[in-house]
């Protein structure tokens, strides 16, 4: 076991801080994209909201969510490491990237906590919100 | 009152020397507390010992050799069955099949009494606590043959609406299929009074025993249950074997489940004659050395005895509602204490379920966090997961109170907001 404060501490100061003053936590009014998945198997939950530019810059990305403190502080870590980059850079960032964001060293189910924001992230940019009014579709947007 | 005559009290410390795995110490110095035994317990010397002979002295394949060897593990796996007969009293072996756990039980009945008795149409009762082992070979079911499924409702504090029972039980319900005892609540069912008044509409009745028959006494013929489940490793036996009773007249009109050796009479190139139960039921070669090691692990429960067993787990689940308590912010899942079995499911206000059991670990302190495999249960009570400690009787007192100690430094990691 790690010790506690260690750099192998999943507890460590690092990710509370994210875990209980999380980046850009809440939804965002006119997001252009969003997507929401969970993990069936222990209940977290992660919605991503993101402002899509015309140009395929992420302007903005916000998320909220429930779960455990890996896979919300991960979530908020993901969204402060790629916003502002482009589409293209978010697509080359992989699942090792997310781990090694992360810091310590997770056993294989708890990777999974940690790689749920990834996941979600990666899917969201190829979910465009269906705008209101258009055509009949959902106005509600967010699930896709 | 004579005064001299007092009830001795069991004293888990004088038999935890034959669990070797209780004497582990993690992390350095942290003496393990296993608290996770709903999900599944440890076995004791004499069952681990009982396992090494069979495969050192008499392990051959079963029913089949004209050998000696053949002879003698037939005559262990045959014994184990009589042991596991007498141990919830039913009325003959041949009522006892072994499966390879509660999931293949459930499967097993799921997939032969509803197709070949039920029609389209007709109802299956459930209840909204059930595991999902007693919730997704029905929905199967349901898939394959167009029965209904309905559901007992819950109260908040984990009881069933019994009150409900009259209407939800009609002549249409031709099943009903109800956790003994839940595995999240911990909460005793009333399966007494269920399989009366589902007898009374013609209904059978399944009991998933899985959480009951290793900590309390179960006697399938007073109930009157027409199928018991459970399986081994939840009662000190090896994994990989299970146990379902069910009735003669039943276990006749089912057809086999599983095809191949062991389960036919004879066999044609166009077509077979199933065995008799138990033998149409366990096709293939069967968990032999698993079912021999619970039956030693049901020789220990006796010594011990299922009514001082689950006494003593009462009074565990009493002292950790009493430490939890204490902390302040824990909301506890299902009903008060002394009206359930040794499982106690929590939150903890700001301390995510899965945080919880992480950070405990740290203090050698082994609980679930999770659904529980009962997700939609978790659904109801308005949270996406629980904690949950589980006792045998193994555990000691002190180790509750290690347990309250741990998640009082648990709740310290976190600010409170």
């Amino acid at each position: 076991m790690p010790a506690p404060g260690s750099d192998d501490d999943v507890y460590q100061e690092h990710i509370l801080e994210h875990y209980e003053e999380p980046f850009h936590k809440g939804a965002l009014a006119g997001a252009t994209h969003a997507h929401e998945d969970d993990n069936p198997l222990c209940g977290d939950v992660v919605h991503i909201d993101l402002a899509i530019d015309p140009g395929g810059r992420v302007t903005q990305a916000w998320f909220s969510g429930d779960g455990c403190c890996i896979s919300q502080a991960s979530a908020s870590m993901l969204l402060e490491h790629l916003e502002g980059k482009s589409v293209d850079e978010i697509k080359q960032f992989s699942a090792p990237d997310m781990l090694k964001l992360f810091g310590p060293k997770l056993t294989p189910n708890r990777q999974k906590c940690c790689l749920l924001g990834w996941r979600v992230m990666q899917a969201a940019i190829y979910s465009p919100v269906a705008k209101t009014g258009n055509n009949g579709s959902s106005a509600s947007g967010g699930k896709s | 009152m004579s005064g001299t005559a007092t009830l001795a009290r069991f004293d888990p410390e004088l038999i935890r020397p034959d669990f070797p795995i209780l004497a582990s110490v993690l992390h350095g110095d942290m003496p393990l507390v296993y608290l996770d035994n709903a999900a599944t317990t440890q076995r004791p010397r004499q069952v681990i010992q009982s396992i090494v002979d069979v495969y050192e002295r008499h392990y051959a394949n079963v029913h089949r050799g004209i050998h000696w060897l053949s002879d003698q593990s037939t005559d262990l796996y045959e014994e184990a069955r009589e042991k596991v007969r007498a141990f919830i009293n039913a009325p003959t072996r041949d009522e006892i099949i072994f499966t390879h756990g509660t999931t293949e039980g459930i499967n097993l009945v799921a997939r032969t009494w509803i197709d070949s008795q039920l029609k389209a149409g007709d109802e299956v009762l459930l209840t909204e606590m059930e595991h999902h082992a007693n919730l997704v070979p029905w929905q199967q079911a349901a898939e394959r043959t167009g029965v209904v499924l309905r559901h007992i409702p819950i109260s908040d504090d984990g009881h069933l609406l019994l009150d409900r029972l009259p209407t939800l039980l009609t002549e249409r319900t031709k099943l009903v299929a109800v956790a003994h005892v839940s595995n999240v609540l911990g909460t005793i069912n009333p399966i007494d009074e269920i399989i009366r008044q589902a007898h009374a509409v013609g209904a059978v009745v399944l009991i998933d025993a899985a959480q009951s028959v290793p900590h309390m006494p179960l006697d399938v013929q007073a109930s009157g249950a027409d199928f018991v489940v459970f399986s081994g490793h939840k009662m000190m036996g090896p994994s990989g074997v299970g146990v379902l009773f069910g009735r003669a007249e039943l276990l006749e009109r089912m057809p086999p489940f599983l095809g191949g050796g062991s389960m036919i009479r004879r066999v044609r190139l166009d077509g077979f004659e199933p065995a008799d139960a138990p033998a149409k039921f366990e096709a293939g070669t069967p968990p032999i050395v698993p079912a021999i090691g619970l039956g030693t692990a049901i020789d220990y429960l006796n010594k011990i005895g299922l009514d001082t067993i689950h006494r003593h787990e009462q009074l565990l689940a009493a002292r950790a509602h009493e430490v939890l308590g204490a902390l302040g912010g824990v909301r506890f899942l299902g009903p008060a204490v002394g009206e359930k079995a040794g499982i106690v499911s929590f939150t903890f206000e700001g301390v995510h379920p899965h945080d919880i059991a992480q950070l405990l670990d740290r203090h050698g302190v082994a609980i679930r966090a999770g659904h529980h495999c009962a997700m939609p249960l978790h659904k109801r009570l308005g949270i996406n997961a629980s904690a949950r400690a589980s006792f045998y009787f193994y555990n000691t007192l002190a180790e509750v109170d290690r347990f309250g100690e741990a998640l009082d430094q648990a709740r310290q990691v976190f600010r409170r907001k």
